[in-house]
């Protein structure tokens, strides 16, 4: 009776959605390419995963300890950071270095600007540029699948014709860790659209803008789509809540501002992979998509020109 | 004497030009790469601040306010001439490395606002001290910026070998990110420092200090809407 008769304030209809289950799925969701990135790289890729992951989580922890802040460890965003950098490192990176683009991550990016909610780009995009800018050698040296052989070519500065569809496909290539199956990527990425914790909009329109220039431009499409890491950026990383716009609309602006940026610097820049900068350029312009593809209110009548002018 | 002494030290620490009243922030991110750049801004914008300084009090009382700016700019100009020519030819690395930053030293602002906000209003001594203090000030902070830069970004200090053996460096500390990364460090550990001690941190310093109000429209509308709120 005294339960019924609690007056609490709004809200009063919970979601049963928490950070804690969304970010568990995403974890579900990258967990079969980690596995696979593992199994293709050998120990060295599981080492640099877990380097990143347990830096990430402990850099958080100790943040908040030392700004005596509420401990946001649980909510395994971080694990969620630290997998997605360790995914994007080539596997022969030096683990101290691995560690730093974790710490830069978490503590930069993320919690300098107020932490989960807050941070202006996706920590693990900026934390994968701010290795590439400062560990340019080690950060492009990727090693051959299931052998030590070292190459500084993944599919996308490679000759064409070096491989086949199905390798580039099911992740038989050069690349980051967990980048090259498309195949198991995309099966997170459907996992994550049937859990509806993600929404399709980014993704086709940035891989489809892509697509559809390359095709026109005469690139080789399967390398385009396959051969970098565009499925993992695609699903993944453009996806995060915080840096992508909220509305449908701004969804697919921000998608084929993706799109587009990925294909130019690839094409012209001096860059082989342009992904995550595409995705960090975007992300800054994450609030002003936002302010001008706001939704329309229900009922909203546009009012008349005199009496804005009045008004 | 205390009183003097007071003008030198204010530019060290309380108003750091570059910390505390974010000035001269240009140079400040474009030359640190490297320690000993540092310095070699900081002594020739000290050499010109201090000259200017001088040369502006002793003319206070004869330049137009209408024209002062342009008065200033030439004045400080003059300087930045005969310093820029004293680098090139006695120390030709230094001016190798500053290269358009050194000639840029007359459009520095730290320079103009001390001619504006104090040399123009005081006289000789506490001019000379005030731009001695907020060169030193000045130097200080772009030197220990190139240290943590270079330290960082190429593992040397004053081009000796420090971690550049063992470890490999983080170059993007030499790069404009790196430079806006350090920056706003220092800015927040100053910060950090005067709110220990009991002082404000920076805030928007508004019109007032604003060297070019005298001739800025919207500033002179801000104060005699602040006049007529007055009223």
């Amino acid at each position: 009776m005294k339960d019924i008769l609690t007056a609490a304030s709004s809200p009063h209809i919970l979601h049963p959605d928490t950070t804690r289950g969304i970010m568990s799925d995403v974890v579900i969701a990258l967990a079969p390419a980690a596995v696979y990135g593992c199994i293709l790289f050998g120990w060295q890729a599981a080492a640099v995963l877990a380097v990143c992951i347990i830096t990430a989580v402990a850099s958080e922890f100790l943040w908040n300890l030392a700004l005596k802040k509420p401990q946001s460890v649980g909510d395994i965003s971080a694990v969620v950071t630290g997998l997605l950098l360790g995914m994007n490192l080539p596997a022969s990176i030096p683990l101290w270095q691995a560690a730093i683009g974790s710490v830069a991550a978490i503590i930069v990016v993320k919690q300098m600007f107020g932490g989960i909610g807050c941070n202006f780009a996706n920590p693990a995009i900026a934390a994968r540029i701010i290795l590439l800018v400062s560990f340019p050698g080690s950060m492009t040296k990727f090693t051959e699948p299931v052998s030590d052989i070292v190459t500084s070519a993944t599919p996308l500065a490679a000759e064409s014709g070096t491989y086949t569809l199905k390798s580039l496909f099911f992740g038989m290539h050069p690349g980051s860790i967990g980048e090259t199956s498309a195949f198991l990527l995309i099966v997170g990425g459907i996992y994550l659209l049937l859990r509806r914790v993600i929404s399709p909009v980014i993704p086709l329109c940035f891989i489809g803008t892509v697509a559809v220039l390359s095709l026109i431009s005469g690139e080789d499409l399967a390398v385009s789509l396959f051969g970098g890491g565009l499925m993992i950026g695609a699903i993944f990383m453009a996806t995060d809540y915080t840096t992508s716009p909220t509305t449908a609309l701004g969804k697919a602006v921000f998608g084929i501002g993706c799109g587009i940026i990925t294909f130019v610097i690839r094409k012209f820049g001096a860059l082989p992979e342009g992904v995550s900068y595409s995705i960090l350029l975007m992300n800054i312009l994450v609030p002003y998509i936002n302010r001008y593809t706001l939704s329309k209110p229900f009922g909203f009548i546009k009012p008349s020109k005199e009496e804005t002018a009045n008004g | 004497m205390n009183k003097n002494l007071g003008y030198f030290t204010n530019g060290l620490i309380k108003e750091n030009p570059t910390l505390r009243l974010v000035l001269g922030t240009c140079p400040t991110l474009a030359v640190t790469t490297a320690a000993i750049n540092g310095i070699g801004m900081g002594i020739s914008a000290t050499i010109v601040l201090v000259c200017s300084n001088l040369a502006i009090s002793l003319l206070r009382n004869i330049i137009p306010d209408k024209v002062r700016i342009p008065a200033f700019i030439t004045i400080i100009a003059g300087f930045v001439s005969v310093v820029q020519m004293l680098v090139k030819a006695f120390l030709p690395s230094i001016d190798k490395a500053l290269g358009i930053y050194l000639p840029l030293i007359v459009v520095n602002c730290i320079i103009l606002a001390r001619a504006e906000m104090f040399a123009s209003k005081n006289p000789v001594l506490p001019s000379v001290l005030d731009g001695l203090g907020m060169g030193i000030g000045f130097t200080a902070v772009l030197t220990l910026m190139g240290a943590i830069r270079e330290l960082f970004g190429a593992g040397t200090l004053f081009s000796l070998p420090v971690t550049s053996e063992f470890i490999s460096p983080m170059i993007i500390f030499l790069l404009p990110p790196g430079g806006f990364f350090v920056f706003g460090m220092l800015v927040a550990a100053s910060n950090a420092i005067a709110k220990r001690s009991g002082k404000k941190p920076v805030e928007h310093l508004g019109c007032a200090s604003c060297p070019s109000r005298g001739i800025c429209e919207s500033a002179n509308i801000t104060e005699k809407e602040e006049a007529a709120e007055n009223e």
